[in-house]
């Protein structure tokens, strides 16, 4: 259980760093929070010659908001995105998907691009980008492009990062009033990654649903989005709204893995009782927050 | 390459190849055998150390990584080598431990855990114990120490403000 040899470099800019890849090519590996990427090379699944530490590089780490977008430093630690107030505040939903990553020792090191990059479908983070329409900023010495979530995971631990390319931030838009966002899993002991899960927001106005999004976790060989149940939802009385049936029809075409921590139909059953508890949260705490209650025609009690 | 960190208090400076942890530049190059290593790969906790004052995981750290940061295992907890520090004597009392290896870790996270949340419920407790792993206990003592140590601080906290 140890790495192989490699060097060491410790760049204190996105321009060394980018550099360094430029010139090193797939022989580099980038080394964030090193939660994934150290037990990788422990078993030796993978032996990079290089290492390109990008912690040294305080310009990656930390959030800013304008125009309706929040942007998370690809540094950013998962424990940020509880304790963040900025962040907090405008995407919750990477507030209330934090804790479920890990233990709290393994969010004091691991970082959201590291998340985004090692691409597992069980993780939360991806999720949550693939349900917010999230865009994930790249940089190379090529230059800088941003790939929208929904095409940057594009199968089991692959995305459509160039070896040469370094995440540097991911755009998440803000919503507006009237919002709740909830985050459901089940997971056979706390910490460990979901069997199944869900990553929902909505937004309320008048008693209505306008906006709907649900990201699933675990639920395929990348993140998915549920769009039927969104478009379900959107329009709909936010009181009479059938979320069991939501949950049931969300998963019904897809196709989760079969493993020996479940069947996929196991986890199609998980997966359809996360969206519904997930949403159940998230209206419940959007209708709380609607601007216009008293405009709900047909819920009477609103 | 040159390491140059600040361990338990004490400046230390250690020659380092760069694929060797955290872990092992702790036990192998300074000496200090405290911080267990069990799974080397980041699920049991028993290396859990302080980095900064955040519990960590030091199997899943680059020694060379560690360059001009702090680090507390378990050794430097209470302060001085005869004495244990409060959560370390909690431990002893509620029968927190049997064979010990899992201990240090134990410690550390919890040491780091109640500096968050120094009141916890019996929930938070669990949750805050989930990365850490025992074979022996059956973690009922060990929930019962971090009871005791809560409270323990928290008098302590009173006695020295009041
Ligand atoms: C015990 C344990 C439990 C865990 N449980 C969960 C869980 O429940 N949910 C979950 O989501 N995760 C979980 N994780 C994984 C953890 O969240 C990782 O931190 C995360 O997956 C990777 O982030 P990192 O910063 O540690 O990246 P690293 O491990 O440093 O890197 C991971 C990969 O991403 C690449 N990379 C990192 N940063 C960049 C960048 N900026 N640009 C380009 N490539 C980059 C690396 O080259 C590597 O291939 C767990 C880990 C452990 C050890
Ligand atoms: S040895 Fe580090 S977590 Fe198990
Ligand atoms: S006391 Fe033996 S592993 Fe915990």
């Amino acid at each position: 259980m140890k790495a192989a040899a490699f060097d060491y470099h410790a760049p204190e800019s996105v321009d060394a760093a980018v550099a360094l890849l430029a010139e090193l090519g797939d022989e580099a590996k980038v080394l964030a929070g090193g939660q994934s990427l150290v037990p990788v090379m422990a078993m030796r699944l993978g032996r990079p010659e290089h290492i390109v530490d990008v912690n040294r590089i305080e310009a990656l780490a930390g959030a800013t908001r304008s125009n309706g977008t929040l942007r998370v430093g690809a540094l950013t630690r998962h424990r940020d995105l509880e304790t963040d107030v900025l962040i907090r505040d405008s995407v919750p939903l990477l507030a209330r998907a934090a804790p479920h990553i890990g233990h709290f020792q393994i969010r004091n090191r691991g970082t959201v691009g590291g998340s985004l990059a090692h691409a597992d479908s069980a993780a939360e983070l991806p999720a949550v980008t693939v349900a917010l329409d999230a865009e994930i900023e790249v940089r190379s010495s090529r230059g800088s492009r941003r790939i929208r979530a929904a095409d940057f995971f594009v199968s089991i631990f692959m995305t459509a990062l160039e070896p040469d390319e370094l995440v540097t931030a991911v755009h998440l838009p803000v919503w507006g009033r009237g919002c709740g966002f909830a985050v459901a899993e089940f997971a056979r002991r706390h910490g460990d990654f979901a069997l199944a899960g869900a990553a929902c927001g909505v937004q309320v106005d008048g008693g209505r649903i306008v906006r709907a999004a649900v990201g699933l976790i675990g639920m395929g060989g990348v993140p998915v989005r549920a769009r039927p149940a969104e478009q379900a939802l959107t329009g709909a009385d936010a009181h009479g709204a059938d979320l069991v049936s939501t949950g049931r029809d969300a998963v019904a075409a897809l196709d989760p893995p079969s493993d020996a921590h479940g069947s996929a139909a196991y986890r199609r059953h998980l997966g359809a009782q996360m969206i519904t508890q997930a949403l159940g949260r998230a209206l419940a705490e959007a209708q709380g927050q609607d601007r216009n209650p008293g405009q709900s025609q047909a819920g009477g009690t609103a | 390459m040159d390491v140059n960190l600040i361990v338990n208090g004490e400046r230390c400076r250690a020659r380092v190849e760069p694929r060797k942890t955290l872990a092992d530049l702790l036990r192998e190059d300074l000496g200090l055998t405290g911080t267990h290593l069990g799974c080397e790969h980041g699920v049991c906790g028993s290396c859990t150390v302080l980095l900064d004052g955040l519990a960590v995981r030091s199997c899943l750290m680059f020694g060379v990584q560690a360059d001009g940061s702090e680090v507390t295992s378990v050794e430097g907890l209470a302060g001085d080598p005869e004495s244990l520090s409060l959560v370390q004597r909690a431990f002893q009392e509620t029968h927190g431990l049997q064979c010990g290896f899992c201990t240090p870790g134990f410690v550390i996270s919890v040491t780091a855990f109640l500096a968050e949340v120094p009141d916890p419920t019996d929930e938070q407790i669990r949750d805050g114990l989930s990365g850490n792993l025992c074979r022996c206990t059956g973690y009922q003592g060990i929930v019962q120490a971090v009871r005791l140590a809560a409270r323990l601080r928290r008098e302590e906290r009173a006695e020295t403000s009041g």
